[in-house]
């Protein structure tokens, strides 16, 4: 593992230096350069399909799943290439998590759900599994509700627990970046409150990069918001402002920035 | 043939009726009710034309005995040797064709791309499409030569080979109905599992096949059923001796073979015929529990995804 | 890259060359017994083979009357089989309200197509000709050979016809139509590619069906052709079993020549169903 020089330490940061990405022919995304700080939460706000999805699955390359898609400019991870020769995009998963904006819990019990990471990676010791398991679902602020019945069916938990159950699941592999697409726009509000107390408490080990289009939601839980937009049908989306949550949302710099979190389009 | 999950309701009541639409409802209520009508019938003529033989010989009699001499002084009508030969030509084609059937599936679910899945589609249809009697006529040309050489048998008419034949006849269904089970497990969970640093290899053996797992266990069922009930590849293939078979390289005589080869040279009402149709109540029952396990099956796992 | 990685990807490989190869095998299978067919039967077609009757025991001649009594059976069969399979479709997808029963009539369809054809061929000797007295003829065949298409074009209909957008019947319901009408004019011809097609596909395998004729319908030998529907005929299918069991010194280039002309027929015309079902699609797109 090669820890570039920025980070002090902390592992998971990225550097996106002149990202698009290209579907057959048509580019969906252009030109976005961004800094991605460890440890932190980066919230991609924006009117719906502007292209937040497609650059979050930039980063752990599950576009590379989607078909035709082409990526081009540098994605860094800690310094290190993520579409470079030497790292594969299955090893760069174990590091880069991802939740689903719909739960998408296997078909097999919570414990095995939790679990399926790690014994991918090889983990067979059963107290280290029920260790790693425990661990994640204390972190997904699940642990309380099902440990006494590890062995029952995912199936059987209401959507808000699943959803807690697939953060457990992808913490699980100990990941140094977690990305979440609309992870909460599926549920109610009671559970959105719970998985945003979640992120809350995860940034502490975790980045978490998190796609939304409920801007009190990116404005409650992130530290740093990247606002992308496309400006018309035929033009591919773009990154118009970054900055820290707390400037942005008071101050931003651009017209369009302004009048989005207003209100005034999206 | 599926009928695939719908989510569309029917529609409310409609906006005016009139008496013509209650008239013609009621004749497309009557057919809609045919399939149960048939089935039912099926079993009905098969039973009282088997009755003689229920009465006559006796249904435990033919259940357990083990010789079929149907035409001697004193018939013996012994199902054994039958349905051992049922058995035999079924359970090899099964054993020959389901890995292969069900690799296939996967393949084409799984690794292939868009143009490579719809040709590989749409042969395997045509396969499927072949009449049994052509099955039949090309094993003689082909399989029974060669199995009689490969094994140096006397004769290459033999269990094995009507059983490598019916390996290839059954493969359409269990190839289409395992794509289908395959197919019909989310998106969405094939990305979480890739998303957790999972190969598409592991994603499919982990998570597609464990969650498709009881529509393949249907598809290979209904490929068994159709096994059973195939008649006229291993009535030409098969060799057609009535003994219990020792070996793959016997002659056995199938249930299927047997009614469509005595059958039309039979006394009208007569013994012999109305074993027969017992015989054919025997198959009808056997095939009829496989494709009712397999259908509620399938109806279980469609509802599954339904969420 | 470390090793549980390197491992992956080469279990990825060796998963993909496994699989790939069995669905490879199959898809070879299938071509091998199309141009196997072809191969060996296509050299024995000519004007006289079509068009002339059997001669010397079957081992000369043409197979005309053979050909035309698949023709008749098969339109028979269309006939007995369309009316009630597409009526029957309409009800399961338009009027069959959500209900236990109704679960039972689909569970008796689709277990109606895993009926082995020779239990189709018993039930139609039983029912049609010994007790109704049809005696072994095309109508005796062609009742039995419809009971065995009927669950396809059932599911080929309710299947056609569950493609059709709600918004559709609901436009013309809302017109003041009354359903029947709106299943007629708007539902029923949007949906009739796919009814069409599935049915022919369905039929064109009752005309390959050797079993459910054996007893009803298909005779050894006949030179003249069938003058009603009373009438017993021979039958591609049967031709073939018979030419390849029952006739000494097989004349192969007879045999090849008429399962070249059945596996071609069905073929070709369930090939061409399907193209004009993709036109009629690419023309209306939901």
């Amino acid at each position: 593992m090669v820890t570039g020089p920025a980070n002090n330490g902390a592992k998971g940061s990225f550097d996106l230096k002149e990202v698009s990405v290209t579907y057959g022919s048509e580019t969906a995304v252009a030109g976005v350069s961004m800094h991605i700080p460890p440890c932190a939460v980066t919230a991609l706000i924006g009117p719906s399909g502007c292209g937040k999805s497609t650059l979050l699955r930039c980063l752990n390359r599950m576009n590379d799943e989607l078909g035709n898609a082409t990526v081009g400019g540098t994605i860094l991870l800690d310094g290190v290439d993520i579409y470079g020769k030497e790292l594969d995009p299955v090893e760069l998963r174990t590091k880069v998590g991802q939740v689903f904006q719909k739960p998408n819990p296997f078909p097999m019990s919570i414990y095995d759900n939790v679990a399926y990471g790690p014994r991918t990676q090889g983990i067979r010791r059963r107290a280290e599994l029920d260790e790693v398991v425990e661990r994640s679902l204390k972190r997904s602020a699940l642990w309380g509700e099902v440990k006494k019945d590890l062995k029952k069916h995912a199936f059987e938990l209401s959507g808000g627990q699943q959803q807690r159950l697939c953060i457990a699941r992808a913490l699980a592999t100990q990941p140094e970046v977690v990305l979440m697409d609309e992870p909460a726009s599926s549920l109610d509000p009671i559970s959105t409150q719970q998985i945003e107390d979640t992120i809350a408490e995860l940034k502490e080990h975790v980045t978490i990069v998190i796609v939304t289009h409920n801007m009190q939601q990116a404005a409650r839980i992130s530290d740093q918001t990247a606002f992308m937009l496309r400006e018309s049908m035929e033009a591919p989306a773009e990154l118009i402002e970054v900055g820290e949550t707390r400037v942005m949302f008071t101050n931003p710099r651009d017209k369009r920035t302004e009048a989005y979190i207003t209100g005034r389009f999206g | 043939m599926l009928t695939p999950p719908s989510s569309r309701r029917r529609l409310g009541r409609p906006v005016s009726s009139r008496a013509a639409d209650g008239v013609v409802k009621r004749i497309i209520s009557l057919s809609g009710v045919l399939a149960i009508v048939i089935l039912a019938a099926i079993g009905i003529f098969l039973g009282l034309n088997a009755v003689r033989a229920l009465h006559d010989v006796g249904f435990w009699t033919m259940a357990t005995g083990t010789e079929w001499y149907p035409t001697i002084a004193e018939p013996r009508f012994g199902f054994v040797p039958l349905l051992a030969g049922s058995a035999a030509v079924t359970l090899t084609a099964l054993l020959l064709s389901v890995p292969v059937s069900i690799a296939a599936a996967l393949f084409i679910s799984e690794f292939a791309n868009r143009r490579v899945k719809d040709v590989a589609k749409s042969i395997i249809e045509f396969m499927a499409a072949v009449p049994s009697v052509v099955y039949g006529l090309v094993g003689i040309a082909i399989v029974v030569p060669w199995v009689k050489e490969t094994f140096e048998l006397d004769s290459g008419l033999s269990a094995l080979s009507g059983a490598i034949v019916l390996a290839f006849m059954i493969a359409p269904t269990i190839v289409s109905i395992s794509e289908d089970a395959l197919h019909a497990v989310p998106d969405e969970l094939r990305q979480g599992s890739l998303a957790l640093g999972n190969t598409r290899w592991q994603t499919s053996y982990k998570v597609v096949l464990p969650s498709a797992s009881s529509g393949i266990l249907a598809a290979v069922m209904l490929g068994m059923g159709r096994a059973i009930g195939e008649t006229m590849a291993v009535l030409m293939l098969t060799g057609n001796a009535a003994r219990i078979p020792g070996s793959l390289f016997d002659s056995v005589r199938t249930i299927t073979g047997t009614i469509a080869a005595e059958m039309g040279s039979v006394v009208q009402g007569g013994l012999h015929q109305s074993v027969l149709f017992a015989l054919g109540l025997v198959l009808f029952s056997i095939t009829f529990a496989i494709n009712l396990v397999a259908d509620l099956v399938l109806e279980k796992q469609r509802k599954r995804w339904r969420r | 890259m470390n090793r549980r990685i390197r491992q992956a990807r080469i279990a990825q490989t060796v998963a993909v060359a496994v699989t790939g190869t069995a669905a490879a095998l199959v898809v070879a299978a299938a071509l091998f017994l199309l141009v196997y067919i072809t191969v060996r039967g296509l050299p024995a077609i000519s004007w006289e083979f079509l068009t002339d009757v059997p001669r010397q025991q079957m081992k000369a001649g043409g197979i005309f009357p053979v050909i035309m009594g698949t023709l008749a059976l098969t339109l028979a069969t269309a006939a007995l089989s369309l009316p009630v399979g597409v009526a029957a479709g309409i009800y399961l997808s338009e009027y069959a309200p959500r209900s236990r029963f109704t679960r039972v009539i689909r569970l008796s369809i689709s277990n109606m197509a895993g009926v082995p054809s020779i239990v189709y061929g018993l039930f139609g000797l039983a029912l049609f000709v010994i007790l109704m007295g049809i005696g072994k003829s095309i109508l005796a065949g062609a009742l039995t050979l419809a009971c065995l298409t009927l669950p396809v074009i059932i599911t080929a209909t309710e299947e056609a016809l569950r493609q059709i957008p709600t918004d559709l019947r609901q436009a013309s319901l809302a017109l003041g139509a009354t359903r029947w009408r709106t299943i007629y004019k708007v539902v029923l011809p949007a949906a009739a590619p796919g009814i069409v097609t599935g049915s022919i596909l369905g039929l064109s395998r009752a005309a390959g069906e050797t079993a459910p004729i054996l007893f009803t319908a298909a005779v050894y030998y006949k030179r003249q052709l069938p003058d009603s529907v009373f009438a017993d005929v021979m039958a591609l299918p049967y031709h073939i079993f018979i030419l390849a069991t029952q006739v000494t010194g097989r004349p192969d280039d007879i045999i090849w020549g008429t399962a070249f002309v059945l596996v071609g027929g069905v073929t070709a015309i369930s090939v061409a169903a399907a193209a004009w079902r993709s036109a009629q699609r690419r023309k209306v797109r939901w």
